[in-house]
């Protein structure tokens, strides 16, 4: 392709092509709140079922009528078959929301004897982890994907796992969450919090042993005797699963880097959602992360393209003299309103095109897909039917678009 | 010095927390209430949790770098200040104030207990975070005039909808896992500040179905952990700009009657100085129609936020983005809709 350096271009991501690779194993949607990533990974999940792939779909906090539409009205951390799919080609959807913490409470049972996963399951240091802490949820849903695709090798329920990531406070939460835990795990702090409980009579070196001391009061100072004691009790129970929970989370960063595996980064066109968007696509790149590309939702398309903002405004403010010296037309003010409503919506469109040949600028070689902004919110299959369509057509940015409603007819 | 001539709503409000689902532009709408406060003479903090640096993009000055930098000024007098709140830094200046911890600051940094307990430890984090906001809220003058609130107000650009309840909860959270100590006694100021009656949650939405839910589920979360909901604002509203009559002239039912109106509009548009085809002006007539129909679910969404009879302001939708002056649009907004 030859590349103009005035305006770049982007490839678009060959969509079809990489849900039907049997390479292809596991694609993570990733991107910041409220960009559509959800959806995007539905619409992925349907298109895959419907061309002949076993797909499972793992969602992380689903808008509830996204949910319905999948048949997910319980959080119960199980995969469940989605009815309405057209399973002609022989494939099948099923689709799960993420419990975090029955799937912590999972990783301590198989973890450790009965005894001890009591004691750690009814630990209240363990509960608040479990259940609130930052980070948790993002680890947790990194490995319910593990779950997933050892259950996937071993049974082979399913040749395609899609998993949506949790709507972080920031890209990076969520591949740092699993090496985070792991460390905080693995490191010095834990080893101080156990130095009580292991000293027992054995002769420390006298610095340590003051470090220790006055780390242990600081703590306890700042967060109370008592929290630190309940640390301390999950910390010693947790003792003989280190080497478990460590090994997981490097299985973990194994499988997202393996050649079977493939980010799909979605956003939005503006600013703050392309900036988040930039950030996941350097760090997977230094990460060495496989990236299929990035997806950008919402794109304001024209109906009566050709026409520019500063036109259609400019035209419009000729009828608007003419409707008010009483010159114009009978349909004067109608077609001014329609310029009115074009100028808008061209400027939208030529705002979101910037955004995203910037964007396309700044990451020079990785494909970009765009897919127009819906008229209506999507919430049930044949929306999520459409979705995927727009997203194989694969439109190029910079590119006059074709309409949605051709998207059928040409991939298929 | 507060308070010249304002007569808005929430003009008593000291702490205004937006939150919102994520892509309704939150952060756009908080900058715009920073920029309304201090229309009216204000001195007013802005400040963020989450890192993102999204106040500095808004505002179009460079990242904050931790510290109280002033980032807009009004011909009023009024000024913004901006903050971006690091969990980490406000642990340590906290052990510096209130235990002189120098040496064991840096010892329990190396130890990774800064990190434990910024990171890990459950809700301590937040209560940092809030708690940074606390004392910023309760800062007083030196010097001169001492003994004056360093600001007017404080806008807090907050977590999303998702996780608001759980952020403002601090006290719940914690008292789980802290019984007792300094921790504790901080959650629970912060506790009495979130629920102050000069406190107020203002959700930011779209008048689209998920955001619309997304909100009413916040609002009955908020009230069940007993936190005062402000107004909604809703962003981006589209507005029809044509008449019923108008959109009638083009819903025209009848072959004929249709080929009329785009000849009819035709001519408008080379009278105007535009060569439009034929297919160009359906392409009009379609757009026009399109936003009708999100104008009519617009219609049905804010009829679903006007039961929950809290105050509504509406913000419009700029075509051209914050960028540009999109931002003083959005604060004149807030006033003229009787926010502050």
């Amino acid at each position: 392709m030859t590349r103009d350096t005035h305006a770049p271009e982007a490839a678009p991501i060959e969509i079809d092509r990489l849900l039907a690779d049997p390479g292809t194993g596991i694609i993570v949607c990733c991107g910041s709140g409220g960009v559509g990533k959800t959806t995007t990974a539905a619409a992925l999940g349907v298109r895959a079922a419907e061309t002949g792939r076993r797909v499972v779909v793992l969602t992380i906090d689903p808008a509830r009528r996204l949910a319905q539409s999948l048949g997910l009205s319980e959080l119960d951390n199980t995969p469940r078959p989605v009815l309405g799919i057209d399973t002609a080609a022989g494939g099948s959807l099923d689709a799960m929301m993420l419990d975090m913490k029955r799937t912590f409470d999972e990783v301590v049972l198989s973890h450790s004897t009965p005894e001890k996963a009591e004691q750690i399951l009814a630990n209240p240091f363990y509960q608040a982890l479990s259940s609130s802490f930052a980070g948790t949820q993002e680890y947790m849903a990194m490995e319910k994907l593990s779950q997933l695709s050892h259950e996937a090798a071993e049974h082979g329920t399913w040749d395609l796992i899609i998993v949506d990531t949790p709507p972080s406070r920031s890209a990076l939460d969520f591949l740092d969450a699993p090496k985070r835990l792991g460390s905080f795990l693995d490191g010095r702090f834990i080893r101080l919090l156990m130095a009580p409980a292991r000293a027992g009579g054995r002769a420390y070196l006298k610095v340590v042993t003051g470090g220790i001391t006055l780390t242990t009061a600081v703590m306890t100072k700042l967060l109370g005797g008592q929290l630190l004691g309940d640390v301390q009790t999950f910390v010693a129970a947790l003792d003989t699963m280190f080497g478990g929970f460590r090994q997981r989370a490097e299985a973990t960063y194994a499988l997202l880097k393996d050649s079977r595996t493939s980010f799909v980064v979605v956003a939005a066109p503006e600013r703050d959602a392309l900036r988040e968007a930039s950030y996941f696509v350097d760090r997977l790149d230094q990460e060495g992360m496989p990236l299929a590309g990035v997806i950008v939702n919402r794109v304001q398309r024209l109906a009566a393209a050709g026409l520019s903002a500063g036109r259609a405004d400019a035209a419009a403010e000729v009828l608007g003299e003419a409707s008010v010296a009483g010159t114009g037309s009978a349909t004067a003010g109608l077609t001014e309103g329609l310029l009115r409503v074009h100028a808008d919506l061209a400027e939208t469109a030529e705002r979101h095109h910037a955004q995203t040949t910037r964007f396309v600028a700044g990451h020079p070689g990785i494909p970009v897909t765009e897919v127009p902004a819906a008229a209506q919110d999507i919430h049930d299959l044949d929306g999520l039917r459409e979705i995927g369509a727009a997203l194989a057509v694969a439109e190029t940015p910079g590119v006059t678009p074709g309409l949605t409603r051709d998207a059928e007819s040409r991939a298929g | 010095m507060a308070d010249p001539g304002s007569a808005g709503r929430f003009a008593s409000t000291r702490l205004h927390i937006v939150s919102g689902k994520g892509g309704t532009g939150k952060t756009t709408v908080a900058a715009a209430l920073a920029v309304a406060l201090a229309r009216q003479g204000k001195r007013v903090l802005i400040a963020e949790v989450e890192g993102r640096q999204g106040i500095s993009q808004t505002f179009n000055v460079p990242p904050l770098s931790g510290a109280e930098e002033r980032i807009f000024a009004d011909r009023s007098g009024g000024e913004v200040y901006g903050l971006s709140v690091d969990a980490k830094k406000s642990l340590l200046e906290y052990l510096q104030m209130f235990y002189k911890l120098g040496r064991a600051g840096s010892i329990l940094e190396k130890a990774g207990a800064i990190d434990f307990a910024t990171t890990i430890a459950p809700g301590v984090r937040d209560v940092l975070l809030i708690g940074k906001i606390y004392e910023a809220a309760g800062r007083r003058t030196k010097g001169r005039r001492s003994g004056d609130l360093v600001y007017d107000a404080i806008v807090l650009d907050a977590p999303p909808t998702g996780r608001i309840v759980r952020f403002l909860g601090v006290n719940h959270e914690v008292a789980g896992v802290a019984r007792v100590g300094p921790i504790k006694n901080q959650a629970e100021s912060v506790n009495r500040m979130v629920r102050h009656h000069t406190t107020a949650v203002h959700l930011v939405t779209l008048l689209e179905e998920m955001p619309v839910q997304e909100t009413i589920d916040a609002i009955a979360d908020l009230r069940t952990a007993e936190l005062t909901v402000g107004a909604i604002i809703v962003n981006q509203v589209r507005d029809p700009l044509l008449t019923d009559e108008e959109l009638a002239a083009i819903s025209a039912d009848t072959v004929a009657g249709r080929a009329e109106a785009v000849e009819a509009v035709r001519t408008d548009l080379t009278g105007a100085g535009v060569k439009a085809t034929k297919v160009m002006v359906r392409g009009l007539f379609a757009q026009a129609h399109d936003l009708a129909d999100r104008v009519a679910l617009q219609a049905q969404e804010d009829a679903v936020l006007a039961e929950q009879g809290l105050p509504l302001a509406h913000l419009p939708t700029l075509p051209g983005g914050v960028e540009d002056g999109g931002l003083a649009v959005l604060a004149d907004a807030l006033i003229e809709e009787g926010i502050v």
